[in-house]
């Protein structure tokens, strides 16, 4: 992969918190990089990890997945059940060689426009550093 | 055969500045499955609507994607374009190319490509869209008011004449909330109790409200139409079946050191106590911390002197479910402690106080009947400072935010003052003095002009305590730039509005958004006011952002129109958006039963072996169960892996 090319984000939002995050970013005219796209979930419950892995097999560099703070979620629990079934679905990315940084869980409220445009910011900038040497970083991250 | 009509919103210049929409429209209806493609300036209006229908009709589309702006913003509109002609309502979908793509896309050339972008994957989507009928649910109407202040009784009130059913549940001993403890009222000088004991009465005595003092909300189950509320009463230790409101047992308690909530801290009261004069319901409570019958096992004189026999002393708390169809919350705020503004003797010097102390002192049934004395040593205050913004606007020490009531009510603190000592001098230290209310500029003029109360802008730095008892204030003047400091007898605080201390807890009970400071979140800043995101629970008074009276009570009259109007329904349409299981695939693991959050997943039998089966009335579309599925035997309408997978191709 080419370092100077813009890392494709796919980004999972739950329809209460994240989704109406992402709106405020773009009511806020919180600019954001052009390659994200967002899909709208119930809940962060719903999502399955075969969508992560098929975002991988379409060729997306990143995929986030964001639903409501602990304690917030719309249906109770469902950011619960999320944040486990994301951290089994991260070693199963490790174990295939996808670099489990790829995936990122997050929390964002609906109040929380700028979070997004700023997770969004931070998590292009990772994916371009380890498209360009994913090697390397994993060599740096062992040294620290 | 799917043939869809693809409409691209202008919304005026907000998409089209940056997206060409022309190119948009040009490059989508290459597209197999496109039959139609349009654009317009606005799509939301009425020719805008006419055009998705007309198409309709005569180009024969049978799936429709409209490019605009959020979903959460026109969906229904569009949805409602599609059923008056006939087709299913959710067979629309919609790509979100304003908020997603052109206010944050700063390249015209990248937001014209991911507005293509976006459109296609919509238009691939509503492909495998299924056309899905509302579901209708029975609803209970009765609604339950969660705080007993000015907002909840209004809102209580409201329903009740709507003839509908409430229970009011209130933590404290008496309903009237923090407007029982004021003593007169901004802009008019009404007496406080006098406006507010007749509404207390009514409510009480309305057939239709219920009125649960004592009592806390623990839980809430169910949904808009059929919540279920766990309410707790705590131990009162006295039967209000029973009791007659006498107050004898309050006047033969020996233990008069318990601190007095309701005079804000200020003066004792007995260990069984009614909270004050008007209080409703007039039953007296034992504070358990302090009574000696019930830590040390001896006294007993309250059982002894009650006529009734209404003391009793094995009290203990209850709890009980209670079936309601909407929820309107009014817990109020709290005043911020001072404490943490030791520049200031916060908490730590007598006669600094605060605004709701200072309230009590000149009320008639204040710990002082009235009088105003100073705490420490009962003297007259002859100079008295009022502090405005006491942990308001200062984000460095407290909250950005402005609570809003303190210009006005020191205002009226500063009248009262001056109406108990006429030959008194008031200070008011002020950042802005904000009075948008009507008559409220008027009324802050009346203070400096007729009461002559001066009024210095600049933010006090420091308040010591000097040798002959007064307190020497150091602050500035900052219209004539200068350091000022005045020796007064007593200090007043306008302490900060904060949410109620288990707001957060509440809110999570509810479901309902809260912002950073705790209090709750509106459905939309403008035109949803006292909605929630939760259907079914709406917010009135302070709980919702700091309020003063007059705010408080328009909006529980607007929740209690909100209640009305959604129990005006026969049934109870609820979103079809929900999960199915195929009997055909289940292995019956009922794991999904395990992560359903609505206890919504139930066995059955299907042929000869047992099956998950989902009720359709108590499912609310989460999908927990469909991504925990190992055999995918479940489907959530609406996002089906169907739908959603058809959005994860790769971005172009």
């Amino acid at each position: 992969m080419q370092i100077d090319k813009e890392p494709k984000i796919l980004a999972i939002l739950c329809k209460w918190c994240s989704y109406a995050g992402a709106d405020l970013a773009g009511t806020s005219r919180f600019a954001y990089p052009a390659n994200v796209r967002i899909i709208q979930v119930p809940c962060s419950g719903r999502v399955d990890p075969v969508m992560i892995f098929k975002a991988f097999v379409e060729g997306y560099d990143g995929v986030m997945v964001s639903g409501c703070h602990p304690g917030d979620c719309h249906y109770g629990t469902g950011n619960y059940h999320a944040r486990r079934r994301m951290a089994v679905a991260r070693r199963l990315l490790q174990f295939v060689g996808v670099h489990p940084e790829r995936m990122h869980f997050t929390w964002i409220s609906a109040a929380e426009g700028k979070k997004f445009a700023e997770v969004c910011g931070q998590f292009t900038d990772k994916l371009k550093m380890l498209s360009g040497s994913e090697k390397t970083l994993a060599r740096k991250e062992l040294a620290t | 055969m799917a043939n869809v009509g693809v409409f691209i919103c202008h919304c005026g210049v907000n998409i089209a500045s940056k997206v060409d929409v022309k190119r948009v429209v040009d490059t989508l209806k290459r597209m197999p499955e496109v039959g139609f493609a349009h654009e317009y300036k606005f799509m939301c209006s009425s020719p805008g609507q006419e055009l998705i229908r007309k198409a309709i009709r005569d180009s024969k589309i049978n799936r429709v994607v409209v490019a605009a702006c959020s979903p959460r913003m026109h969906l229904p509109t569009f949805q409602t374009a599609l059923a008056t002609e006939g087709l299913n309502p959710y067979l629309v979908s919609m790509a979100n190319i304003r908020e997603q793509c052109s206010w944050v896309t700063d390249d015209p050339e990248k937001a014209t490509q991911k507005a293509i972008d976006l459109v296609a994957r919509q238009i691939k989507r509503v492909v495998h869209q299924d056309p899905l009928d509302d579901i209708n649910v029975p609803m209970t109407k009765a609604a339950l008011v969660i705080g007993g202040g000015i907002a909840g009784i209004q809102a209580a009130l409201d329903i009740a004449d709507g003839n509908r059913k409430v229970i009011l549940v209130e933590k404290s001993p008496s309903i009237g909330g923090r407007m029982a403890q004021l003593d007169e009222t901004f802009p008019t000088l009404d007496c406080s109790q006098c406006i507010l004991t007749p509404k207390m009465v009514e409510a009480a005595q309305h057939p239709n409200i219920e009125i649960r003092v004592n009592s806390e909300v623990k839980k809430v189950d169910g949904y808009v139409g059929n919540f279920e509320v766990t309410v707790e009463r705590k131990a009162t230790y006295v039967d209000a079946q029973k009791c007659i409101g006498c107050s004898i047992c309050q006047e033969k308690c020996p233990v008069k050191i318990v601190p007095d909530e309701f005079n804000a801290g200020l003066g004792t009261r007995a260990a069984i106590a009614i909270p004050f004069p008007q209080a409703v319901p007039a039953v007296p409570v034992i504070d358990p911390d302090y009574c000696r019958k019930l830590t040390e096992d001896k006294c007993g004189v309250c059982a002894k002197v009650c006529p009734a026999e209404a003391v009793v002393f094995d009290d203990a708390p209850m709890r009980d479910t209670i079936n309601v169809g909407a929820i309107v919350v009014a817990t109020g705020y709290r005043e911020m402690d001072p404490g943490i503004y030791t520049e200031y003797g916060g908490r730590k010097f007598p006669d600094v106080i605060t605004g709701l102390q200072f309230e009590r002192l000149v009320s008639s049934t204040g710990p002082t009947g009235g009088d105003l004395k100073r705490p420490s040593d009962g003297k007259v205050p002859k100079t008295v400072v009022f502090v405005q913004c006491v942990g308001s606007r200062d984000e460095s020490k407290a909250h950005a935010y402005c609570s809003g009531i303190c210009c006005m009510y020191t205002a009226k603190h500063t009248m009262l003052y001056k109406h108990h000592v006429p030959d008194g001098q008031a200070y008011v230290s002020y950042i802005d003095v904000r009075a948008p209310g009507k008559t409220y500029e008027e009324f802050v003029r009346r203070a400096i002009e007729e009461e002559d109360v001066r009024y210095l802008r600049g933010r006090v730095a420091k308040i010591r305590r000097l040798q002959n008892g007064q307190y020497r204030v150091y602050t500035e003047d900052t219209l004539v730039g200068r350091a000022v400091h005045i020796d007064a007898d007593m200090v007043v605080l306008a302490s900060a509005v904060e949410p109620q201390k288990d707001a957060v807890g509440l809110a999570q009970m509810l479901g309902i958004a809260y912002d950073a400071d705790g209090f709750y979140t509106e459905a939309h800043p403008k035109l949803k006011p006292v909605e929630t995101a939760s259907a079914g629970v709406f917010l009135a008074g302070a709980c919702q952002g700091p309020k003063d009276i007059p705010a408080s009570v328009q909006q529980g009259s607007a929740a209690a129109s909100k209640v009305l109007s959604l129990f005006a329904k026969d049934t109870l349409i609820k979103s079809p958006q929900i999960a199915v299981v195929d009997p055909t695939a289940c292995t019956g693991c009922l794991t999904c039963s395990y992560v359903c959050h609505y206890a919504a997943i139930e066995e059955k039998e299907f042929g000869k072996r047992q099956v998950a089966e989902i009720i359709p009335g108590k499912c609310q579309g989460c999908g927990a169960c469909v991504a925990t599925c190992k055999g995918k035997a479940i489907t959530l309408a609406g996002f089906s892996d169907d739908e959603i997978y058809e959005e994860i191709v790769s971005c172009k």
